[in-house]
């Protein structure tokens, strides 16, 4: 269907606006699209000087009179063609910074609001006994390293084994199994990873546990699949002639993948993993139903409640004592922390693939 | 039985078989890939099981034993609404914006910068849940009470905007629109890749016969990512329905089933009626939350199953192109 489609529509369209109603129309300077955009700016900039000024309505606005403007222009001097190419240039060019709108939002609101308590007290001490100002979440920064330590313990070799099996050993029905759980597996609602790691755990340790590693469990099974999917796809970039040179020389096909296929892949896996930490780390939900929150420390993940850095944000967000402030202030603090963390995971993952990818030689 | 570290003279004649010689370093090693596969068969199956066992209690628990008094069905019914809702107003604010921003960054940036500007709106993905629920609740939601006074007096014949208006902006229409920011990197992920995969000859020669550039992308790219876009947008709803914390935070919850979306009444969602309900119950609510995770499961399983379907049927249709 896609190929008649594609095919004929272009001819019948094509042939009706007959070329000489193109060469005919006069077409607006280059400097057209900027000159419109500079004068709605502009207009929008003085009535807004005049009433209130406001930097998501300045710039919604002026997109919106400049879609309009150009539009308008273009019609009355190229035409109707022109004009809606124009028109959709610069909807989809708005929508592109509209979708940037929330994320220089999210950045300016999470470190203005959080840099009032990153201080060192923030990160040496604990809330245990703390009520109003002061204390820290070090012992929430620590539950999420070992929360999130562990559970990259148990699917880092899960994951990165099965990517070798599907890719290197993987034939017929089992392997298409396997891909296709690992696509389902993908979409598992977090809040569903962390019911099922109370049920597990709570099977086993009657109802009501709370445990650090029910939250490594939870995390593990959401991370998983995202480093299979990652693995795969560098196993898959290594190329063919590599293995074959290997088998030609006699070489196990086990001791191939250790010594051939992986160090090659090596940095590609390595960002993989990175970003599913990164992506793993700032989970709450699951959290929230399996490690609980605690205001003291606790580095033992096989004994009680256990507090994680989202986790400790949330509750400080949603239930602060009093006064509320302080709570709010660390809330943030800790959501800056978070981001930070998360940044800094993703900056390193492009680091990796950057610094050591080249190794293959091409 | 040869040592792996000296293959002999002998062994590459040996492995003319079909499977080659079977070392016991390669038996080890296939058995614990095989292993690892089979294990993530495990999982899954214990994920669907141990739910399954936990929400028994609730599922088979008379009608009055369950939170609100009148069964299982009745609890689960508006938040599945809410869920359905909520995920909704996601996938029609972020369809369009993320196949336009998926357009933009194949067919509009500059070639240099458009991996660069992908790459920003991937950092949209990377930013926790909770970070969107305490940046919805604080700036989106107050920001939101014009917008929603506006909708009222002028669209308030629509029984979605039929009001009173919140005061406090923590509303439907707000959550939706906060979890539209959350999955506009997936969708617009997946668009992106098929964008980028239409055929060039087809493109060039759409723009040989004289269409503009809008007119080449409606003939060639949309018809071609049909099927991608519409299997992006399921995953995106996939993603928004099975989302916790944002809404969790951002939405002021009281129970019933209604349209209005600009409202203090609203409906909870699933997974945000878990994590709010789950730390402070014990017994038969425990149950009855994991009985309503179960049924999450098994909405999100539907839909993420039946976007790879679409995927994978338009795959095979595509080779045969």
């Amino acid at each position: 269907m896609d190929l008649t489609s594609t095919g004929t529509t272009p001819t019948n369209d094509i042939r009706t606006p007959t070329r000489t109603s193109l060469r005919k129309r006069a077409s607006l300077p280059r400097w057209a699209p900027a000159a419109v955009l500079a004068a709605v700016l502009g207009a929008v900039l003085v009535v807004q000087l005049l009433t209130t000024f406001n930097v998501v309505t300045l710039l919604v606005g002026t997109a919106l009179l400049y879609i309009v403007g150009i539009y308008a222009l273009s019609r009355t001097v190229e035409g109707r063609r022109k004009a809606t190419d124009r028109l959709v240039t610069a909807v989809v060019t708005s929508a592109f910074g509209v979708a940037l709108i929330p994320l220089v939002s999210v950045v300016v609101t999470v470190v203005g609001k959080g840099l009032e308590r990153l201080d060192g007290e923030f990160f040496t001490y604990s809330m245990r006994g703390i009520v109003g100002a002061g204390g820290g979440a070090y012992h929430a920064i620590m539950g999420t390293l070992i929360v999130t330590g562990l559970a990259a313990l148990m699917s880092v070799p899960l994951g990165m084994l099965t990517a070798i099996y599907l890719v290197e050993y993987g034939r017929g029905r089992l392997a298409s199994a396997i891909t296709f759980l690992v696509d389902v597996m993908t979409g598992i609602p977090s809040i569903v990873a962390g019911l099922f790691a109370y049920a597990l755990f709570a099977v086993f340790f009657g109802p009501g546990v709370r445990m650090g590693v029910g939250g490594a469990v939870a995390l593990a099974v959401l991370m998983t699949p995202v480093v299979v999917r990652s693995t795969e796809e560098m196993l898959k970039l290594v190329p063919n002639d590599l293995r074959e040179a290997a088998f030609a020389l006699g070489i196990p096909k086990w001791r191939t993948i250790v010594k051939v296929v992986l160090p090659t892949s090596l940095a590609g896996i390595a960002t993989g993993v990175t970003l599913a930490i990164a992506r793993v780390i700032g989970e709450t939900a699951p959290l929230l139903v399996i490690a609980g929150t605690t205001t003291s420390m606790n580095l033992n993940p096989f004994e009680g409640r256990m507090a994680t850095l989202p986790v400790f944000s949330y509750y400080s967000y949603v239930s602060p004592g009093v006064p509320r402030d302080p709570y709010l202030d660390r809330a943030w603090t800790a959501a800056l922390t978070l981001i930070l963390i998360v940044m800094v995971l993703n900056l390193g993952a492009r680091l990796i693939s950057t610094i050591f990818s080249p190794k293959t030689g091409r | 039985m040869s040592s792996p570290s000296t293959p002999t003279v002998t062994a590459p004649r040996k492995q003319a078989g079909r499977n080659g010689v079977q070392r016991p370093g390669d038996r080890l090693f296939s058995g614990a890939a095989r292993g690892s596969g089979l294990l993530i068969l495990v999982i899954l199956a214990g994920v669907a099981i141990f739910l399954i066992t936990e929400a028994w209690p609730a599922i088979t628990a008379p009608a009055d034993a369950i939170p609100g008094g009148e069964g299982l069905a009745a609890y689960v019914a508006p938040l599945v609404f809410g869920t359905v809702l909520a995920a909704t107003i996601a996938l029609v604010v972020a369809t369009p914006l993320a196949i336009a921003i998926a357009l933009f960054i194949t067919h509009y940036a500059p070639k240099r910068m458009a991996q660069g500007l992908g790459y920003l709106v991937d950092l949209l993905a990377a930013v926790p849940s909770i970070i969107y629920g305490l940046w919805g609740f604080q700036v989106v939601a107050p920001a939101s009470v014009p917008v929603a006074r506006w909708l009222e007096e002028n669209l308030g014949f629509i029984p979605l905007f039929a009001g009173p208006t919140s005061s406090t902006g923590r509303t439907m229409l707000v959550a939706g629109v906060v979890l539209a920011i959350m999955i506009l990197p997936i969708i617009s992920a997946v668009c992106r890749e098929v964008f980028i995969q239409t055929p060039r000859l087809n493109q060039e020669a759409a723009l040989a016969l004289g269409a503009t550039r809008w007119e080449m992308i409606r003939m060639t790219v949309l018809p071609f990512g049909r099927s991608g876009i519409i299997s992006a947008a399921m995953l995106g709803l996939g993603r928004a329905l099975g989302e916790t914390m944002a809404v969790a935070i951002v939405l002021s919850v009281s129970g019933g089933i209604t349209l209005n979306l600009i409202g203090s009444g609203n409906p909870s969602t699933i997974a945000a009626n878990i994590a709010l309900q789950f730390p402070e119950s014990s017994g038969i609510a425990v149950n009855t939350l994991i009985a309503s995770g179960l049924v999450l499961f098994v909405i999100t399983l539907a839909v993420n199953m039946s976007a790879r379907w679409i995927v994978k049927r338009a795959n095979r249709s595509g080779d045969g192109r």
